[in-house]
């Protein structure tokens, strides 16, 4: 049990990867808040519980809470409700995100920024705030935040996204560095193309259809999906990664250094649609 | 309960103290075979402390010829190779560049980035054969930042870096996956006067400038290792991932 007693709130917990980090996170012993926009952390939640009462386990082990991440009283009050409910905050995982629609820079919307960012690094910032607030009270607790490889190199007609992304790998740097000696580690997990709600055609199968196109550019020649970055943030949220603060880990397919060869065209991701991840 | 690297067959060098040591306890913990090599002899303990699970070797990673023998034995030993760690290394005390001299920057370049071109050269040869495999190659956060005074460790790391994702672009298509981690400040015995304990004795004082105010320890680059090297971390190749505390932030 890697996890064993811990307390996590995970945003976006509802579907895509926060959902695959609240079952992994359960998996390994730990307690979680499910904080979402869209309603559906309450069945996540809901079926969390029934699975761990199948096992035996006689206590809720999943609660569901809604947030905008973007609402600095939701986000004080998902701390809370971890506090409330479970006692503590060991584990916070900013999750929830937001992909807006794919152009080059000048075909973009203030409204797609403002919307964008919000929820991509308002969020972000706004659940360190308060959780690590939370965390200074009871001696320290662990922050991994969902970023994006598209903030750390340049994902053609994702300049608004990647903006945001980046903002919050620097955001994760620094605080990495401002609580570096009170026991709160700080990191970044990137993923590249991801098999999940940004994906239209995930809403309907599990995995890639074995005849559904992969894109061009990534090493590995597959999708990732949530599992993968679900075992990253269990890695570094728990006591095994101690030493491990301020990093930005892509779990991306080697898309991040990917390069094919002289004169190779590196392609932009093409399939990234509006909506929420 | 299966370990995280059941039935998962692993070479590790530099296994004869260290970090090393610590991933090949770690790796047999969570169910592998480890190919214990080193040169300095330690590794006859190491291997023997894992009982069934140990396999030891002696080898100079710097000699061509060494590091296929040693391929070769995991080969007979083994069946397959899963999981090669090239971690094996020495240090250089801080030296200015104009004083550094040819014969030290010969020396760090051969055991610290040329064995890991040559671990990399005959343990892939080995995966293609049987389907692929996952390497950690360790770096340093010396090889992404510049440690002042460190001429020919810091380029050698930084080699090791580049060449890991290298070997990730040109072997992803065949299953096989390569990262570096660049552990910062860990109490280990690379460094002349430091002992072989497993922590820091009491008294020790802090590394410089290190964020997190204390050494890593061994099994905490282990951890990183075992996640790298196992299945949870199959999207995962070409990274370079920082264990150094927050140095590499600064």
């Amino acid at each position: 049990m890697r996890l064993e007693a811990k307390i996590a709130v995970i945003t976006g917990g509802g579907s895509g990867m926060g959902k695959a980090m609240a079952m992994r996170f359960t998996e390994e012993g730990a307690k979680v808040v499910l904080a979402d926009i869209s309603g559906k952390q309450d069945e996540v939640a809901a079926s969390l519980n029934e699975a761990a009462k199948a096992a035996g386990v006689n206590e809720t082990i999943a609660v569901a809470v809604h947030a905008n991440v973007a609402s600095e009283d939701d986000v004080r009050n998902m701390i809370a409700t971890a506090e409330g409910e479970f006692g503590r905050l060991d584990i916070l995982c900013n999750n929830a995100g937001f992909g807006g629609p794919m152009a080059a820079l000048a075909d973009q919307d203030l409204e797609t920024w403002n919307r964008v960012h919000d929820t991509n690094i308002k969020g972000p910032f706004l659940g360190m705030k308060y959780g690590i607030q939370s965390m200074l009270k009871t001696g320290g607790g662990a922050i991994v935040n969902t970023t994006s490889a598209s903030g750390v190199v340049g994902w053609k007609h994702h300049s608004v996204y990647g903006a945001a992304k980046a903002g919050v790998n620097q955001l994760t740097m620094a605080a990495a560095l401002d609580y570096s000696d009170q026991n709160i580690r700080i990191n970044a997990i990137a993923p590249g193309t991801m098999w999940t709600g940004l994906v239209e055609a995930s809403q309907t199968y599990d995995k890639p259809p074995a005849d559904f196109p992969t894109l061009a550019g990534i090493p590995l020649g597959r999708w990732g999906l949530a599992v993968d970055i679900a075992n990253a943030a269990v890695y570094l949220a728990s006591d095994e990664a101690a030493y491990v603060t301020g990093v930005i880990l892509p779990v991306d397919g080697g898309y991040c250094v990917g390069f094919s060869g002289m004169g190779a065209e590196r392609p932009g991701i093409a399939t990234v649609n509006e909506g929420e991840t | 309960m299966a370990g995280r690297l059941e039935g998962k067959h692993a070479v590790i060098t530099g296994a004869g103290s260290g970090m090393g040591r610590a991933m090949a306890e770690l790796f047999a913990k969570e169910g592998a075979q480890v190919l214990c090599a080193d040169i300095s002899g330690q590794q006859e303990e190491v291997a023997r402390s894992l009982g069934d699970a140990g396999v030891p070797f002696q080898a100079d990673v710097s000699r061509s010829g060494d590091v296929q023998a040693m391929i070769a034995a995991a080969e007979d030993a083994f069946g397959r190779i899963d999981i090669l760690v090239n971690n094996a290394g020495i240090a250089q005390m801080p030296v200015p560049m104009h004083e550094h001299s040819e014969e030290l920057f010969d020396r760090i370049i051969a055991v610290d980035m040329k064995s890991v071109f040559l671990g990399m050269k005959y343990g892939i040869t080995s995966m293609l054969k049987t389907g692929g495999g996952a390497i950690v190659n360790t770096a340093s956060a010396a090889g992404l930042t510049a440690w002042k005074g460190t001429t020919s460790y810091g380029a050698a790391k930084a080699g090791v870096i580049q060449l890991s994702k290298i070997a990730a672009v040109d072997y992803a298509e065949h299953n096989i996956r390569v990262n570096a981690i660049c552990p910062g400040y860990v109490w280990t015995s690379i460094i002349p006067g430091m002992g072989d304990t497993r922590v820091p004795p009491e008294g020790t004082p802090n590394p410089p400038g290190a964020p997190m105010e204390r050494w890593a320890l061994a099994e905490e680059i282990a951890s990183a290792a075992l996640y790298l090297a196992s299945d949870e971390a199959s999207f995962v190749t070409g990274t370079a991932f920082p264990v150094d505390g927050g140095y590499t932030t600064v």
